[in-house]
């Protein structure tokens, strides 16, 4: 995997996190109104960068329309891609 | 449901195949403070949770912990990748390799398989929440046993992200036991 997708990849991956680790904290504080905005902006970035990267790279769920051949199957698959 | 997306919840880095640290961390795949105990524990701990709060807690833990797993895999995975039979059997796991070779399989560090034994899912949700907070602690302990036998920095800055995990999913069940304790409190009529 060169550079440029890595970076991608690990953007998707980090807002991601973002999201989910409001998406926890808001499960026990559902009425913290400041938190929602940030999870639902964090969401948000999340789907951009999911859609920017996947435009060029294939799709991370198999129900993303993708060009010809089908490209979900296409590696590398998350344990064999190289983090450094 | 459930939904599988293609990517690591944070990156699994190995900076050199290790095949003594593969053997020590399969316990956080198959071994009772593992990512499998976690997950399959508060999966099954939620259909009898009394609140939406606690419903919700352990249906987004558990599925967190599968990501885990998945990252534990791909670590063993690497850890154990080019790796020979002399240097398998040298590393102590001729054992495992007569059964699985290089397949990852659920398994705690001394080769006993996972069971169901390991949780438990008792129907009151205080105690399985008190169960799901020492789970955590008992996972946070491993990692910084992991951390403490492995001199490898790139596994380490994985191990530590997992380590705080269990750190903030104590921290949410010990919030989720309080919220259940009011509501509780809240039905009983005297």
């Amino acid at each position: 995997m060169d550079r440029e997708q890595l970076a991608l990849l690990k953007e998707v991956m980090a807002l991601d996190f973002k999201a989910l680790e409001l998406q926890l904290y808001l499960d026990t504080h559902p009425n913290d109104q400041r938190a929602l905005r940030d999870h639902n902006l964090a969401c948000q970035e999340a789907k951009a960068a999911k859609e920017n990267y996947q435009r060029c790279y294939g799709p991370f769920m198999p129900c993303e329309a993708t060009g010809f051949p089908w490209q979900w199957i296409s590696d590398p698959w998350p344990w064999e891609i190289c983090y450094e | 449901m459930w939904l599988y997306e293609k990517k690591l919840q944070y990156p699994a880095k190995v900076g050199r195949a290790n095949l003594q640290m593969a053997k020590f961390l399969i316990t956080q795949y198959g071994g009772a403070d593992g990512e499998l105990a976690a997950s399959m524990r508060y999966l099954t701990q939620r259909y009898t949770m009394p609140v939406p709060q606690g419903k919700g807690t352990l249906t987004d833990i558990g599925t967190e912990e599968l990501a885990h797993l998945e990252i534990i895999a791909t670590l063993v995975y690497k850890l154990m990748d080019g790796a020979s039979v002399d240097e398998i059997k040298r590393a102590g796991l001729g054992a495992y390799y007569a059964d699985h070779d290089k397949a990852l399989y659920f398994v705690n560090g001394e080769g006993v398989p996972w069971t169901a034994a390991y949780i438990q899912s008792k129907g009151d949700p205080v105690t399985d929440l008190h169960e799901d907070m020492a789970a955590e602690e008992k996972a946070r302990s491993t990692y910084e046993w992991l951390i403490n036998l492995s001199d490898d920095p790139d596994l380490n800055d994985t191990l530590r992200f997992l380590r705080e995990r269990e750190i903030v999913h104590f921290q949410r069940f010990g919030e989720t036991l309080q919220i259940v304790q009011n509501y509780l409190d809240c039905k009983k009529v005297y």
